[in-house]
């Protein structure tokens, strides 16, 4: 498959971006930001979403979706990156649809996916609980309870977490911390009994929370895929959230990247545009090649999600691994090449710096997933 | 990744498959360490092996060793899908290239599109068949990677252009046939606006070529000097005092064969050859953390870098490629070429630091590695390409 989009995927590019920009630029989030809004996105922005198409765009069509590809949903997280606009469109289309397209049962799936094709639910999945990405080392505790289970423990950055209609909840049915074996994910309602919720306002200004869970029941149709199995799901899983990511990140990277770049072309000093100076120029051209390969990278991964989820471990770790180091170095650039104007607030390349800064440690950051790629290839 | 392919470019899969297994001697099909490892052809040349000659002479009566060319010039006529895939077959198997040459990199790529069709008739088959080998004269000495300020004078003489001036860094100018060289023809012209290409044979009288010693011990360069050489002017490629748009086009193609060279031949994987020689720990993984995360972000590098020289292709099928992208790839490649070498001279250890011995194939590692500090030079140095992505890819103001 040729590494460009095709027609339909361009369109497609055309028509969120045409959405994205117009209606989200990063005034958007500077204004959700300050005014501390309570949902932390634009419900009315939502559903436009999903009038076109986008939140259901994983969605098979049966359940009402637009049955596209992972490299549809990269297309649609770029143009979120371009604007850093805030949205559902991470955890509930891409990363709870796959999880509930992947391990759901007939009646999960016709009872969840319809929801989230109209924009009606949002779900979300709850995974990490130490301070950096590490799914193995799960020990939130699901202990079987009559008919179903009861679940104790607590998790760290769940994306979406205060205003999700679903909770999809990787808990340790058995085994120890560490290990594979063992591992469910579950269905949880928010609003159940003993689930704790503390939205946790952070650096970029984008929706997560902390939640407990003290002997949360939940009955035994609440377990997605297999008990003890839930391992293989959550590979294929978080590798398409990391995929997506990878994606904005891409397209956070190339906008910083641009306004960067019209910043040289434009700024003088001594007596000079700051473009014409030789040390500034080359620093950006390796930037550029820096993205151009990172694309490449990213690209190649959705497209071998899009061949075969179970097969894309290792490209999506050099994507992810890739997308992470572009990134900083492309909003560390930014920042530096504006000079005192880029430390302010008032100014937006700040907002790019705050952004990659959590897109690198959502579904592991660079060194993690370099050493994927090391244990992957044996050595 | 499978990719569903049209029936009939399946069937040229297969039967290409077929017939490299049946054709490739096994000799044939192990990493290239070493120049003799590949075979140059030209007037003088000698076999290494062999098994060498059955695979060149093969390939050479398929028309794969310029698979893409047309079969008038005594290539393979292959489509851009069929070439690709005969590249992936080969690469597959591990087979070597069956002949190596400027001829085929450089030269043909400019007369295929700038030659009449004398020169095409006259030259690209002989390429073809590895009967000339052919080297660039384009650097100067003083000159480096500003080319266009050359010196080297074309003096019109009735039919015939006398050339006098010298080159530098001539790729085994004392092994080659002919040379494909870049002269002045009009001093009084802009810079660019005077050169001319032309082709000459290197055993025209007034030719002389000097090897230069370099740090890893071979002389891989030479210093040519050219006293009065005599040459048609019917050998001029293109048009005369328009050479630079030949020289530039060949130096797209020469440089996107240099930032392919980290991918020829290089054998088993980084990791492997570093856990052989430094060893593992208890848990299987290499016993030092630190040279194998250099190893581990180096092949994330390396197979981003892969997945951006496929997009390279896909864009231009598409007609959505820069022009100028080629200088991006030649800065990245050559970069993380040396960075390989950097490695493999780090896992190697006391081992890779030994010069002449049998033991370590008459220092093959270390010579190579001192070899690899030249690609960020040659075809332009690093710093030259990232200001050709500066100015003409993110249209930076130029000083």
């Amino acid at each position: 498959m040729a590494l460009v989009l095709t027609e339909e995927q361009s369109m497609l590019r055309d028509s969120a971006r045409g959405l994205i920009s117009d209606k989200a630029p990063v005034s958007h989030l500077r204004s959700l930001r300050d005014n501390k809004d309570p949902t932390g996105f634009s419900k009315e922005l939502w559903h436009s979403f999903a009038e076109m198409g986008f939140a259901g765009l994983l969605v098979p069509e049966e359940f009402g979706g637009s049955g596209l590809g992972f490299v549809e949903a990269g297309v649609v997280m770029e143009e979120i990156g371009r604007t850093l606009m805030p949205s559902p469109f991470l955890a509930t289309s891409v990363v709870a649809a796959s999880a509930l397209n992947r391990g759901g049962n007939a009646a999960q799936k016709s009872e969840f996916l319809p929801k989230i094709s109209n924009g009606s639910l949002l779900a979300t999945l709850a995974i990490d609980e130490g301070a950096k990405h590490r799914p193995l080392q799960t020990s939130l505790q699901a202990v079987r309870a009559g008919n179903g289970f009861k679940l104790s423990g607590a998790k760290a950055l769940v994306v979406d977490g205060h205003v999700a209609d679903l909770f999809i909840v990787a808990a340790r049915t058995a085994g120890a911390a560490g290990e594979r074996e063992g591992l469910t994910l579950f269905l949880v309602n928010p609003k159940a009994k003993g689930v704790a919720i503390e939205r946790t306002i952070m650096v970029d200004a984008h929706n997560a929370a902390r939640i407990e869970l003290a002997n949360v029941e939940v009955n035994a149709d609440s377990v997605l895929g297999e008990v003890d199995q839930g391992a293989a799901l959550l590979d294929g899983v978080l590798d398409i959230g990391r995929g997506a990511v990878a994606a904005e990140m891409v397209g956070l990277s190339e906008e910083v990247f641009n306004r960067t770049v019209e910043y040289l072309k434009n700024r003088k000093q001594f007596g000079k545009l700051i473009g014409e100076f030789q040390a500034l120029q080359h620093r950006a051209a390796e930037l550029y090649v820096d993205i151009e390969i990172t694309r490449a990278a990213t690209m190649k991964a959705l497209q071998a999600l899009d061949a075969d989820v179970a097969k894309a471990a290792s490209s999506v770790a050099v994507a992810k691994a890739r997308a992470g180091t572009t990134a900083t170095r492309a909003v560390q650039e930014g920042v530096q090449m504006h000079g005192g104007m880029g430390m302010t607030d008032q100014f937006d390349i700040g907002f790019f710096m705050k952004r990659a800064r959590v897109c690198e440690e959502l579904f592991g950051d660079a060194n993690y997933h370099t050493e994927q790629l090391a244990r992957a290839r044996g050595y | 990744m499978s990719e569903s392919e049209p029936a009939d470019l399946e069937k040229f899969r297969e039967q290409t498959r077929a017939w490299l297994e049946a054709n490739c001697p096994p000799e044939m099909r192990k990493p290239v360490t070493s120049d003799t490892d590949v075979f140059w052809g030209g007037r003088n040349t000698k076999f290494a092996s062999e098994p060498q000659r059955i695979w060149f002479e093969r390939m050479r009566d398929k028309g794969w060793t310029v698979p893409d060319w047309p079969r008038e010039y005594g290539g393979g006529g292959l489509s851009a899908a069929e070439h690709k895939v005969l590249r992936a077959e080969m690469a597959r198997m591990g087979a070597r290239p069956p002949l190596s040459s400027f001829g085929i990199w450089m030269l043909g790529p400019a007369l295929l599109k700038y030659g009449n069709e004398a020169q095409k008739k006259e030259h690209l088959p002989d390429i073809a068949a590895g009967l000339i080998r052919w080297c660039q004269g384009y650097s100067e000495p003083n000159a480096g990677s500003d080319l266009a300020s050359l010196q080297t004078r074309a003096e019109s003489d009735g039919d015939d252009f006398v050339i006098t001036g010298s080159k530098i860094w001539t790729s085994y100018a004392d092994y080659a046939d002919w040379i494909f060289c870049l002269v002045r023809t009009d001093p009084t012209a802009k810079k660019h606006d005077g050169i001319s290409f032309i082709l000459f044979d290197m055993a025209s009288k007034g030719v002389t070529t000097k090897p230069i010693l370099l740090i890893s011990g071979y002389s891989p360069f030479c210093e040519t000097f050219f006293d009065g050489v005599r040459v048609p002017k019917s050998h001029v490629v293109g048009t005369v005092n328009r050479g630079w748009d030949v020289a530039k086009y060949l130096l797209q193609h020469e440089r996107a064969m240099i930032s392919g060279m980290g991918e020829r031949g290089v054998g088993r994987p980084l990791g492997q050859i570093a856990a052989d020689s430094v060893g593992t720990d208890a848990q299987g993984k290499l016993d030092d953390s630190m040279l194998r995360g250099r190893i581990a972000s180096f092949d994330v590098d390396e197979a981003a870098l892969a997945a951006c020289a496929e997009r390279a292709v896909d864009l231009a099928k598409a007609g959505q490629a820069h022009p100028a992208f080629s200088s991006a790839m030649k800065y990245y490649g050559t970069e993380l070429n040396k960075r390989r070498h950097e490695i493999l001279m780090s896992a190697g250890g006391v081992n890779a630091l030994e010069w002449e011995s049998e033991r370590s194939r008459q220092g093959a590692r270390p010579r190579a590695w001192l070899r690899t500090k030249a690609n960020s030079i040659e075809g332009g140095t690093t710093e030259v390409m990232l200001g050709i992505v500066a100015k003409r890819i993110l249209d930076l103001p130029g000083a």
